[in-house]
């Protein structure tokens, strides 16, 4: 039985970076979803989350297979001036308010998501909180 | 009774429930879209109680993150005191004394039955007063409640927040004489809850307003990332406590109850065996309690900062609401460069929209108490 990271190597052709991270295309990260939840059973997406590294941005995604209890945890990266990345509504339902959250926080755009608005923080927000060039010092509009 | 029916058609009718509702358990507003009395759609607003939580943590060094984390889920503190003292011992490698791991078990399971019982009492209270005659079952359950916040507040002066889980350990030592206080409690809860489930059960309207209603099917509850009682009460039999085991759960003897159909019914049924599992728990730990000391760090007024490595690590325990976990990103500061925290009432309250579809406006109520969403813990 070859194991998961065998199978999405025969795939796809990718492996864990040095870091041991396993990093996606984020063209194909539709179509890797789909491979994990149908083919390898990883139908539970547990969350979706980025972290702001200053020059890119890292989305950070864990499924698990809850009939071994296997996790996967993978990453997909972009830069902020370029930061939309394609939807996985489709593919995990619960992945709506997640990609909201992030959106919310970080500001990274999701190509195809149903309904792409602001979450936690009021409609009329400015800015992204999460991110690290969000000014902690000065009071935030409508007090600015 | 003959059965009446009324040949009217009705117009669509927008309703707004919340966000300052009896019944929601906090601020959450659901935005419904009715025919009748029966619900087409709902749309959730949550954020009401966003207080910046992950940022803030950014902000501070990882021991003054324990008890601010305990702030979220603020009827179950211990577990999220466990989770963030937890995630950081795994990625700086700091021991923890098996005596310490055994108390952050008991913490953790007299926390679970605590939290399950607010979460009994105020079901019942939105399923109506009738049950039982006015607030009878919540009154009930807060009384038995009230008997683990006093061993809380013997055991560490808190009765709330405890504060009780430090990274490498816990801060208090059990005084003398609270092992027996806990298995009075425990002996106490047990025969009340069996009473307590008889006057819910053998209540037609209980069973009425609970059973068929709400039905979660497992691909969903899947798909959506639920977890804890609401996706066992799917009848998927995950626990974290078995599928990943910390501290010393892997030597506890404890069934994991599931459900048959996934309706408020069998989320409420799981809960409730879920109490019965965890006063095993206790029960077992408390015979096996090895001596020896509480921490692998010296409990001092000013604890000395904590650096773990550069790295990034995902920790989850099972809260009593479900999979609560921390993703925690390090550059080698005291203080996080990035913390998620990942909730379960997050992912769980994102069932509501599919479940309310095609019932009645009340059932909203039912729905929405089983799926226990703490609002601390939905908006961080």
């Amino acid at each position: 039985m070859a194991t998961t990271l065998e199978r999405i190597k025969d795939q796809f052709g990718w492996e864990p970076d040095e870091s041991g991270f396993l990093f996606v295309p984020k063209d194909q990260v539709v179509e890797f979803a789909r491979f994990l939840k149908e083919t390898l059973g990883f139908s539970y997406l547990s969350f979706i989350t980025c972290v702001d590294y200053k020059e890119h941005l890292d989305l950070v995604y864990l499924v698990r297979n809850p009939e071994s209890a296997e996790e996967l945890l993978f990453k997909v990266r972009v830069t902020p001036d370029d930061a939309v990345v394609p939807s996985l509504t489709e593919t995990y339902q619960g992945a709506e308010w997640h990609e909201r959250e992030v959106y919310d926080l970080f500001g990274v755009r999701f190509d195809g998501h149903p309904d792409l608005r602001r979450i936690l923080l009021p409609d009329e927000y400015e800015g992204h909180p999460l991110r690290k060039d969000f000014p902690m010092d000065a009071p935030f509009p409508p007090y600015r | 009774m003959e059965e009446k029916t009324l040949d009217l058609t009705f117009d669509e009718m927008r309703v707004n429930m919340g966000p300052q509702h009896p019944a929601s358990h906090g601020v959450f507003r659901a935005q419904l879209l009715l025919e009748g009395e029966e619900i087409k759609q709902l749309t959730p607003h949550i954020g009401y109680l966003h207080r910046g939580v992950e940022k803030l943590a950014e902000s501070l060094t990882y021991v003054q993150n324990v008890p601010i984390m305990a702030r979220n889920d603020y009827l179950g503190p211990v577990a999220n005191e466990l989770v963030m003292s937890r995630v950081v011992e795994r990625l700086a490698n700091i021991p923890v004394p098996e005596r310490a791991q055994y108390l952050r078990v008991i913490a953790a399971e007299l926390h679970r039955i605590s939290s399950h019982l607010v979460w009994l009492g105020t079901f019942s209270l939105d399923l109506g007063g009738a049950l039982g005659g006015g607030s009878t079952i919540f009154l009930y359950t807060f009384e038995l409640r009230e008997k683990i916040l006093d061993v809380f507040e013997a055991w560490t002066g808190a009765r709330f927040h405890p504060n009780l889980v430090m990274i490498g350990g816990v801060r208090y030592e059990m005084p003398d004489g609270l092992d027996q206080q806990i298995l009075q409690a425990l002996d106490e809860i047990e025969s009340r809850m069996h009473e307590i489930m008889e006057m819910l059960e053998g209540n037609p309207v209980f069973m009425e307003r609970t059973r068929g209603v709400g039905i979660l099917s497992q691909e969903l509850a899947l798909s959506l990332g639920c977890s804890g009682p609401v996706l066992r009460g799917s009848g998927i039999a995950f626990d974290i406590r078995k599928a990943y085991p910390y501290e010393v759960y892997d030597r506890m003897e404890f069934e994991v109850p599931t459900g048959t159909v996934g309706d408020v019914y069998d989320r409420y049924s799981v809960r409730v065996r879920e109490i019965f599992e965890s006063i095993k728990i206790i029960r077992q730990a408390f015979q096996e309690l090895p001596s020896g000391p509480l921490g692998s760090r010296p409990p001092v007024k000013v604890p000395m900062a904590i650096r773990p490595p550069k790295g990034e690590i995902y920790e989850r325990i099972e809260s009593p609401r479900g999979e609560l976990g921390v993703y925690l990103v390090s550059d080698g500061s005291p203080k996080p460069y990035r913390l998620k925290l990942r909730s379960p009432s997050f992912s769980n309250l994102q069932a509501i929209q599919f479940l309310v579809v095609g019932h009645k406006v009340a059932d909203v109520v039912a729905i929405l108490g089983s799926l226990d969403p703490v609002f601390g813990d939905v908006d961080r």
